[in-house]
């Protein structure tokens, strides 16, 4: 749920970024941090194991301006990938305004890919949201690996909704900000209408 | 006003009240460098980790947590939808700021529950502000 304070006229917007175990989250979050200016961004936060596997959360806060004299800044989480960690993946999900799901192009990967989907359906739910409803981007991440499957077929089996569809590298930043800016959009979009 | 009485009363550093999902809603006193969204951010997922807990272990939630360290320590208290979170050093003591923290979330509740009461009436009042941003107004936040 957005969080609006009239008071220090800013909007708060919580999006989060899901998908498998190791599709590359946390580098979306770390490339965004990297490549933003001081001034409108807060601090990294990882939640990790030793091997730097996401064990509850990242966050950072990120400040993109103003709209109707508005401060707008979007919290972006990711949740741990691993079928594991799904309570926590649970309660990250409460209050979200948008969702990101970040699927690894690599063919032995499409499985974990439609569970991980499956997953996020199923979680939204208990949280009394609907996938469908909601602002959603769908990232086709690790594009520059040689094993990686044929992005119709990607598409066919993790598109829900006619969805906003980008490849990505999240490694060298490709379609990074593209991926962050069209369901920040849709967050904004929602706003509007409500 | 109530939490800056707290932080008066319980002799903590800082007194903050935060939303479930981790949104600051207010704080009273002194945040030094602190980043206070990550503070809000870490302690909603603290509290959202310890409630899953004890539905676990057949609780239905822990009103409070506590973290005591060396020389400061965090105290939350849950009020519903919003946390209460103390933080103290070795100036005050455990007990001190639960018996305030006590009193003050009843207030808390109280404030909370007239701000929703409001809330509904003035974002029905406000909505066109949000009615009227203009493609144009979200493509400018990207540059």
């Amino acid at each position: 749920m957005t969080f609006i304070n009239y008071a220090s006229r800013e909007i708060n917007c919580k999006i989060v970024y899901y998908g498998p175990g190791l599709c590359g989250k946390t580098t979306n979050l770390q490339y965004i941090y990297d490549s933003t200016a001081p001034q409108a961004k807060g601090k990294l936060i990882s939640l990790a194991t030793e091997t730097d596997r996401t064990l509850f959360f990242d966050f950072m806060p990120l400040e993109l301006g103003t709209v109707r004299g508005f401060k707008t800044r979007f919290h972006l989480y990711t949740v741990p990938g691993q079928v594991y960690y799904d309570a926590s993946r649970k309660l990250i999900l409460k209050g979200v305004d948008g969702v990101v799901f970040v699927a690894d192009s690599q063919d032995e990967r499409m499985d974990a890919n439609i569970e991980s989907l499956y997953n996020l359906e199923e979680n939204l739910q208990t949280q009394g949201y609907d996938l469908k409803q909601l602002p959603y981007v769908l990232q086709l991440n690790k594009r520059d690996l040689p094993n990686v499957t044929p992005i119709e077929e990607l598409t066919g089996e993790l598109t829900r909704k006619g969805e906003p569809v980008f490849e990505a590298v999240a490694t060298d930043g490709t379609g990074v900000f593209d991926t962050l800016k069209a369901v920040a959009k849709q967050v904004l979009t929602e706003l509007r209408k409500s | 006003m109530v939490l800056a009485r707290l932080c008066v009363e319980c002799a903590s550093r800082v007194v903050f009240l935060v939303d479930r999902d981790g949104q600051t809603i207010a704080f009273h006193g002194d945040i030094g460098d602190m980043d206070t969204m990550s503070f809000s951010s870490l302690a909603a997922g603290n509290v959202a980790a310890t409630s899953s807990m004890a539905k676990l272990i057949g609780e239905d939630v822990f009103p409070a947590v506590v973290h005591e360290g060396e020389r400061e320590s965090i105290f939350i208290s849950v009020i519903g939808r919003s946390l209460l979170v103390v933080v103290f050093d070795e100036r005050s003591t455990l007990g001190l700021v639960k018996l305030r923290t006590k009193k003050a979330s009843f207030e808390v509740a109280s404030i909370l529950d007239e701000a929703v009461r409001d809330s509904t009436t003035f974002s029905m009042n406000n909505s066109s502000v949000f009615a009227e941003i203009t493609d144009e107004d979200i493509d400018s936040l990207f540059g």
